[in-house]
């Protein structure tokens, strides 16, 4: 199963290097890769319709409890049979539609990349690898959006998708991590068994709300859905794989494969229904505003989309199996529609459905298909999408709450769904054909046939419905942890409630047919509405956080050292201040303290004195004198306290500062004031409040007990270890003699910078000047 | 006389930020030493002090026999002092090849990156 997950990787691979050769006439082979895979999978349909489930583990990332562990059950095989038949026929499309496009082996390569990551994606059990291939989805798809680069709106599109979905996925990862630590496992089978100990835990809801980013960014629901009818920029091959087929449905798949974990409670609940809800609603709406094909198929996707995460939310079996079946029905349907969408705009070069008309004459089998799939789209029988629709119905009028509502939303979404379809569908091919259009040439062989196919089986599952259901449909509803022993596909149910929505849906969406055609003008009226769409607040917010970070980073980042410091200073004063206003004041033992001498007093005297005429005088030499006389009174200081080792090294360093300092001053311009009264009297407090918080925080730290184990180690192995007696000698050339090692390293660098500095030579600047 | 130690690093410490405020270059390497000068100190007495104990071990003797200053944090304030001896020389001889180019002695001249601002 590995290998069947890889092969599309190592062929992507593979095209790096002999790519020249898929772009003539070879490029038709590599449909033999998705046809393979299809067929392998096919293979296991006999032992997942008995019940059975397949696990496959690889060893990856032991530590962490990251494995590559693959499990094939209903849910899985449904969609790795649409990823790979689907792919297979859009394979060979892409074949005919993209023929002699420069680059048509990348795009083999993407698409290769995109399914072997969507592959990975169904089959993962391990939520982190599952995390992996679902953002491999993600960039392959911004690939693949923005494969017409020269295109600035097309890049624009990928930008935006793959911003909404790598948001989506970071969400995954968070969900992800989450789940993992309330489980204690990644792995979705054994979290199945835990399944009231997640939902008890304090952190249920945080981790549903992160599933459910993930899983509405992916699948485009409302209000992350605008990515979608963005991503339409890309060739149609893609639209037809990744955006209606099967990478939208990753959200999807990803809810489904937890409702037997985190499903069947409140919140999951309700949330799926009204964020579905809205969305099929809402992007069924939107759709009849379209003139282009692929923006009335884009929004009628959305639509879809939020019928199945609607579905999901209801929780029922027969919601389950409706959705099981709707997906197949749309996969089927849609991805015709795509197709014939893409065969109209490659023959004629126009999507704009108020110009198209009358191709039947020319393109007789493609709109057989568009036919098919119109009817198929709008629930008709005997299309299997009459079957979808049944079940719908069927699930709905059953809901717990809210029936009534309810059902309105789902007759009226699939109403204008029927609209959206058969104007999609059908609308191109009957009436007048333009005259723009007369001199259209019929499309090749490999162009319609994939659409043909695709309708001819949206019929053939109508009719037949046996040839899915013990298949396909009942593994899946039992995957998703509902009993699916009872279930039993047929078109007719006799005469109900269902039945009589589902004529109503046909009459109006017919009768609005006829009497709604998309126009320019109505897409222009909802436009002015755009202000208050999701997109468009995204767009502002962005926009704003941009200004708002340039600010701050000015504010912040405005070049001045001195404001830099004081940020620093003052954030320190206030951080250290506040805990220690908090402690109980400094607590001072003066039987620790050691005794004072006049002559240290004198010293004390002498480096305060030094240290305010350092600051206060207005000459250079006096404040490098002033500051000579501090580091030889603390040198005195080191004298006095057992530290002879300090005061030699003082005392040489300090006077070789002051040395240099007068050696260079002579160059130097005058000692100026420049900042006025008020800006020193600032610096001073500042200054002053960072001067008493060190002195109240060495005077606190003095009554802590000390450690001086360390030292005690050194002492005592001084002579023994090292054959040396002045201890603090021993520590530096013996026991941390790489660090002096590194030390010496370090001055020889600055002797090095020095020097270069003394004897740079910076030609054009020293003529400029 | 821990006390009074205390209060000549708070001195240290404020003169020194208040030096590294000012905008004149040479202003601000004073401001740097007074600061290091300080944060030695500071290790130096957070070390604890004692009198007239330097830790060398007696001439007779393998071990110490009497109580001790603790030498770690001398190596360490030992270590600073003359990293910052390397860091003070090159700052110096910066502003200085500065001053050569640009013609300035105050930072708020010398913030831009570009040569013509």
């Amino acid at each position: 199963m590995l290998a069947a997950i890889l092969l599309g990787f190592l062929f992507a691979l593979f095209l790096v290097f002999t790519g020249k050769f898929f772009r003539g006439k070879l490029a038709i082979l590599s449909a033999l890769i998705p046809a393979g895979l299809f067929a392998y999978f096919s293979s296991f349909i006999p032992q997942i319709s008995s019940g059975e489930i397949i696990h496959k583990t690889y060893q990856w990332v032991p530590a962490f409890g990251v494995d590559l562990s693959f499990k094939l059950d209903g849910l899985s095989l449904l969609f790795s049979l649409m990823i790979t038949g689907i792919g297979f026929l859009v394979f060979a499309y892409t074949a005919s539609y993209l023929k002699g496009h420069k680059y048509l082996d990348r795009f083999y390569g993407y698409l290769s990349l995109f399914m072997a990551a969507m592959l990975g994606l169904v089959l993962s059990d391990n939520l982190i690898s599952l995390f992996v291939f679902w953002e491999l989805t993600s960039i392959s798809s911004f690939f693949l959006i923005g494969f017409n680069n020269t295109n600035p709106a097309s890049r624009k599109s990928a930008l935006t998708a793959l911003g909404i979905t790598g948001f989506g996925g970071f969400s995954l990862l968070a969900g992800a991590l989450l789940l993992g630590s309330i489980s204690g496992t990644y792995s979705i089978s054994e979290m199945l068994s835990m399944k009231e100990a997640i939902a008890g835990s304090e952190y249920y809801i945080l981790a549903v709300v992160f599933i459910f980013v993930a899983a509405f960014t992916k699948s485009a629901q409302f209000p992350f859905h605008f990515w979608l009818p963005g991503a339409m920029k890309a060739p149609t091959p893609v639209s037809t794989y990744l955006h209606s087929a099967t990478m939208v449905k990753a959200g999807i798949y990803l809810l489904m494969r937890f409702t037997p974990v985190l499903g069947d409670q409140e919140f999951w609940n309700t949330t799926l229904i009204i964020v579905g809800g809205i969305t099929m609603v809402y992007s069924a709406i939107h759709a009849l505003f379209r003139t282009d094909l692929k923006g009335i198929l884009a929004y009628s996707t959305i639509s879809a989309l939020g019928i199945l995460v609607f579905l999901i939310g209801l929780g029922t079996k027969a919601a389950f199996l409706a959705a099981a079946i709707f997906i197949i029905v749309h996969a089927l349907y849609k991805a015709t529609l795509f197709l014939v969408t893409g065969i109209i705009d490659h023959q004629t070069g126009s999507r704009d459905v108020t110009k198209l008309g009358g191709l039947r004459k020319i393109m007789m089998p493609v709109a057989i298909a568009g036919i098919l799939a119109a009817i198929s789209s709008g629930g008709i029988p005997p299309s299997v999408g009459f079957l979808g629709k049944e079940l719908t119905y069927e699930a709905s009028t059953h809901a717990k709450n809210f029936t009534i509502i309810i059902v309105i939303a789902i007759v009226l979404t699939k109403i204008l769904l029927l609209w959206a379809g058969f104007v999609a569908g059908i609308k191109p091919f009957v009436g007048k054909l333009p005259e723009a259009h007369k001199d259209t040439k019929a499309p090749g062989f490999l162009m319609w046939a994939p659409a043909v196919i695709l309708a001819v089986l949206g019929i053939l599952f109508g009719i037949f419905p046996m040839l899915i259901e013990s298949a396909l449909v009942k593994p899946v509803v039992s995957a998703l942890g509902a009993d699916a022993a009872e279930i039993h596909l047929a078109l007719w149910h006799g005469f109900n409630t269902v039945l009589l929505l589902s004529g109503i849906t046909i009459a109006v969406g017919i009768l609005l047919y006829f009497f709604l055609k998309p126009s320019a003008k109505l897409e222009k009226g909802v436009g002015k509405l755009e202000f208050i769409s999701p997109e468009n607040i995204l767009k502002k917010g962005t926009h704003y956080f941009g200004v708002f970070s340039a600010f701050w980073t000015n504010v912040f980042q405005n070049g001045y050292l001195r404001n830099y410091i004081t940020t620093i200073v003052l954030f320190l004063v206030a951080l250290v201040g506040y805990i220690m206003a908090g402690n109980s004041g400094v607590i001072i033992d003066h039987n620790q303290l050691s005794e004072v001498t006049t002559y240290e007093v004198a010293v004390v005297v002498i480096l305060i004195a030094g240290v305010f005429y350092t600051v206060f005088t207005k000459s250079r030499l006096a404040a490098v004198a002033a500051m000579g006389v501090v580091g030889l009174a603390i040198c005195l200081i080191f004298v006095f306290y057992s530290a002879p080792d300090l005061a030699m090294t003082q005392f040489s360093i300090d006077t070789l500062t002051v040395i240099l300092f007068v050696l260079v001053l002579y160059r130097l311009p005058k000692y100026l004031t420049l900042s006025d009264y008020k800006m020193r009297i600032r610096d001073g407090i500042l200054s002053l409040a960072l001067g008493t918080v060190v002195c109240l925080l060495a005077l606190q730290v003095l009554a802590e007990p000390t450690n001086s184990d360390v030292g005690d180690f050194y002492a005592k192995n001084a002579y023994i270890l090292a054959h040396g007696k002045n201890v603090v000698n021993v520590i530096l050339v013996d026991f941390r003699g790489t660090d002096t090692l590194m030390e010496i390293a370090v001055l020889t660098i600055a002797a090095i910078g020095v020097f270069g500095l003394l004897k740079l030579r910076l030609k054009s600047t020293d003529r400029s000047q | 006389m821990e006390i009074l130690l205390a209060i000549i690093i708070g001195v240290l410490y404020a003169a020194g930020i208040y030096m590294m405020l000012r905008r004149s270059l040479v202003k601000l390497i004073i401001g740097i030493i007074l600061l290091g000068n300080g944060a030695n100190l500071l290790i130096f007495l957070l070390g604890r002090i004692t009198k007239g104990a330097p830790p060398i071990i007696p001439e007779d003797s393998k071990v110490f026999l009497e109580a001790y200053a603790d030498p770690v944090p001398q190596a360490l304030i030992l270590t600073a002092i003359v990293i910052s001896f390397g860091l003070q020389s090159f700052a110096i001889i910066l502003v200085k090849r500065a001053h050569k180019v640009v013609k300035t002695d105050d930072l708020d001249e010398m913030n831009a990156t570009d040569e013509d601002s």
